[in-house]
């Protein structure tokens, strides 16, 4: 694929998220320094960076899972406040997959992604049904839509967190490290949904450490270190020439095994 | 699980018959290799494993048959079975005299409502325990089952208040017996059970006045005996009514043991609510479920079935401490058990009255903690995690 016309037609699309001078701390601790970071519509942004450094933290700012305390944070034009409504209305556009599924175990698969068509957008039964049949067909497990989660693997619960996301139809997936808690073998298989959601032209916020997947889909990599964004650019110059030490040092130690 | 009631109407056929496949015809069961060897093999194996083990079994044995057989002498071989009066069992004093429970089991189940009247009390007790056993169908969990509630709660207060359709009023001073222990531990619980569920989500509230307020009451109430409480309610509390404003002293019963209920209830539940993982509640969040909506749908569906087991333990303690009402003069099983034993007529059988009345709660507890046992195995046959 040709980075380079991705980048190109993404200058002239929409800003989707944008973040301007952020900052958060959790209570002395500054967790994000003066974060900005625009993401267009249909652009893949990896987000990599040593443990602690802030990644999962500025991801759950988006959709306010996390409250910053200053600068803005702008979702589809909307920008973030603690009005509830706002934040609602945000949170409906915004699916979001984490590192460990949290899928509600006491519901089946179907009724996992049904629920929230339901009774958040207010889709008659029926149709939600269909809607998580499908998604379930692209996710590769429509058989177990009946299944509750605590019966499927690992990645088989991992691609039904994408379905649920997706069922709300969002215009924007964050990803939390979606494949950090799988046995390797799954990795693949969660990997290659997203490729092809990524392919879709969704446009995605992805927190990982599988390099040869932002090599293949990220039109921009971000390097996080203790709160701040060292450093951002595409996959093949990121990956020849990092321009900050830091991140020279973490790929060293990442590329290393 | 019926696989066709939980489809999606929707599905094309072949779907429909693929998920069939995949949620699985039950499974074959297998017996483990070697078997369980039937009742021989198994006494072997458990009660005379080794030598220590014999010897413990044949003297536990032996105490067992001891008491057992007393007990059986007492109860069946040297009981009185028929009598007219006491007299004749007073004869027979070492055997049982169940001639007496013949005699008086009614006025244990009925108190002291009026004789020619029973038949409404019968019926408001066979109504409440319809209701308690098919409310514990899953499948009647919905809106049907508390609007059967809501009718017959309406129903039982006609029956047993009277005073329209022809029907004698009978005041609640006359109401006695097991329809007064089931009333107060139904209403009560079924009362207090909405409330602990809010005073357990106000606990946890991050608005600091709501939170002050449910740990104020369940400290409070939680701090203070139940006699106590019962002893404000009927004592106290009329001292501060205005003048001429009466409240029925069994509904001032009701009103403290639902209190108490809910405030140790909420605990209960806060217990379970403490044990969802933050992820089901980020997950809910991410889904932009509202509040509401994310506590109705995931987390007190997965709370509750956490604490069956000491919420069962809770109800079981309360239906037993409906029992102190007889501090406030109501008649309940219990009380009329014992203004039984007291009967001129029939004074000192002491024994026969409190067998029956524990057999009677017995009969009740015991089917709540199989119920609550058959509830959990049910729910997490489908709930794995
Ligand atoms: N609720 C909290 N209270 C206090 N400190 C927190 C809290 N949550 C996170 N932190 C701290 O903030 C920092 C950033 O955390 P964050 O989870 O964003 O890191 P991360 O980059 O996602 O790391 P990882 O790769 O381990 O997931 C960490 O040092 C963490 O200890
Ligand atoms: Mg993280």
């Amino acid at each position: 694929m040709s980075t380079a016309t991705a980048a190109r037609n993404l200058d002239a699309s929409p800003v989707a998220i944008e973040l301007r001078n952020v900052n958060k701390w959790y209570g002395q601790f500054h967790v994000l320094t003066n974060v900005n970071l625009t993401v267009r519509k249909g652009e893949k942004v990896v987000v990599c960076g040593p443990s602690g450094s802030g990644k999962s933290t500025m991801i759950r700012c988006v959709n306010r899972l996390e409250e910053h305390q200053t600068g803005d944070i702008i979702v589809d034009g909307m920008t973030l406040t603690n009005d509830v409504k706002g934040v609602d209305a945000i949170r409906r556009e915004v699916g979001m997959v984490f590192q460990q599924f949290n899928l509600f175990p006491h519901l089946t698969v179907l009724e996992n992604l049904t629920l929230a068509p339901i009774w958040v957008r207010k889709m008659p039964k029926k149709e939600a049904e269909d809607l998580a049949m499908m998604l379930l067909k692209r996710v590769r497990i429509p058989e177990q839509a009946l299944k509750y989660p605590g019966q499927l693997s690992g990645g088989q619960q991992q691609r039904v967190a994408i379905a649920r996301a997706l069922c709300m139809r969002p215009k924007i997936m964050l990803f939390d490290e979606p494949t950090s808690a799988l046995d390797p073998e799954m990795v693949k298989e969660v990997l290659d949904v997203m490729i092809e959601l990524a392919n879709e032209g969704m446009t995605m916020i992805c927190v990982t450490h599988e390099m040869g997947f932002a090599r293949s889909v990220a039109d921009n990599v971000v390097f996080m270190d203790r709160g701040e964004i060292v450093e951002m650019a595409a996959p093949t110059e990121f990956f020849a020439n990092p321009k900050s030490e830091r991140t020279r040092l973490f790929l060293s130690q990442i590329l290393s095994h | 699980m019926s696989i066709d009631q939980t489809l999606p109407g929707s599905l094309a056929p072949e779907d429909k018959a693929n998920l069939q496949a995949a949620a699985g015809a039950p499974e074959a069961i297998v017996a483990p290799p070697g078997g369980t060897g039937g009742p021989v093999l198994w006494m072997r194996k458990n009660l005379f494993g080794s030598l220590r083990d014999s010897i413990i079994t044949v003297l536990l044995g032996a105490v067992l048959l001891y008491v057992g057989w007393g007990f059986f002498k007492w109860a069946v071989i040297g009981a009185t079975w028929t009598a007219q009066t006491a007299d004749a069992c007073r004869a027979n004093a070492g055997g049982a005299c169940w001639a007496y429970l013949v005699e008086k089991a009614p006025f244990m189940l009925y108190g002291t409502y009026p004789f020619e009247e029973r038949w409404r009390p019968t019926i408001v007790s066979l109504l409440i325990i319809a209701m308690l056993v098919s409310s514990c169908d899953r499948r009647m969990w919905n809106w049907r089952l508390a609007a059967m509630w809501v009718v017959g709660f309406a129903v039982s207060w006609i029956l047993m208040f009277g005073g329209v359709f022809g029907l004698p009023y009978v005041e609640t001073g006359l109401w006695g017996g097991l329809p007064v222990t089931l009333i107060l531990s139904v209403v009560a619980l079924a009362a207090a059970f909405p409330m602990a569920i809010l005073l357990a989500l106000g606990r946890r509230s991050n608005m600091p006045a709501i939170k002050a307020l449910c740990v104020g009451f369940i400290e409070l109430i939680r701090g203070v005996p139940l006699i106590s409480l019962l002893i404000m309610a009927s004592v106290m509390l009329p001292l501060f009514l205005p003048e001429g404003v009466t409240i029925d002293k069994f509904l001032r019963a009701l009103v403290a043991f639902s209190l108490f209920a809910a405030a140790y209830l909420a605990e209960v539940i806060r217990g379970g609510l403490q044990a969802i993982p933050k992820g089901q509640y980020e997950a809910a969040d991410a889904l932009g479920l509202s509040y509401r909506l994310k506590t109705q749908m995931i987390i007190l569906p997965q709370a509750l079935r956490l604490v069956i087991p000491p919420l069962v333990n809770t109800f079981i303690g309360f239906f037993k401490d409906t029992s102190l009402v007889y501090i406030i003069g109501i008649y309940d099983l219990l009380t009329a058990g014992e203004s039984a034993v007291k009967d001129p007529a029939w004074r000192g059988f002491a024994n026969e009255t409190y067998l029956f009345l524990a057999a009677v709660y017995f009969i009740f507890c015991f089917s709540m903690s199989r119920y609550s046992q058959y509830l959990e195995r049910d729910l997490n046959k489908s709930h794995r995690r």
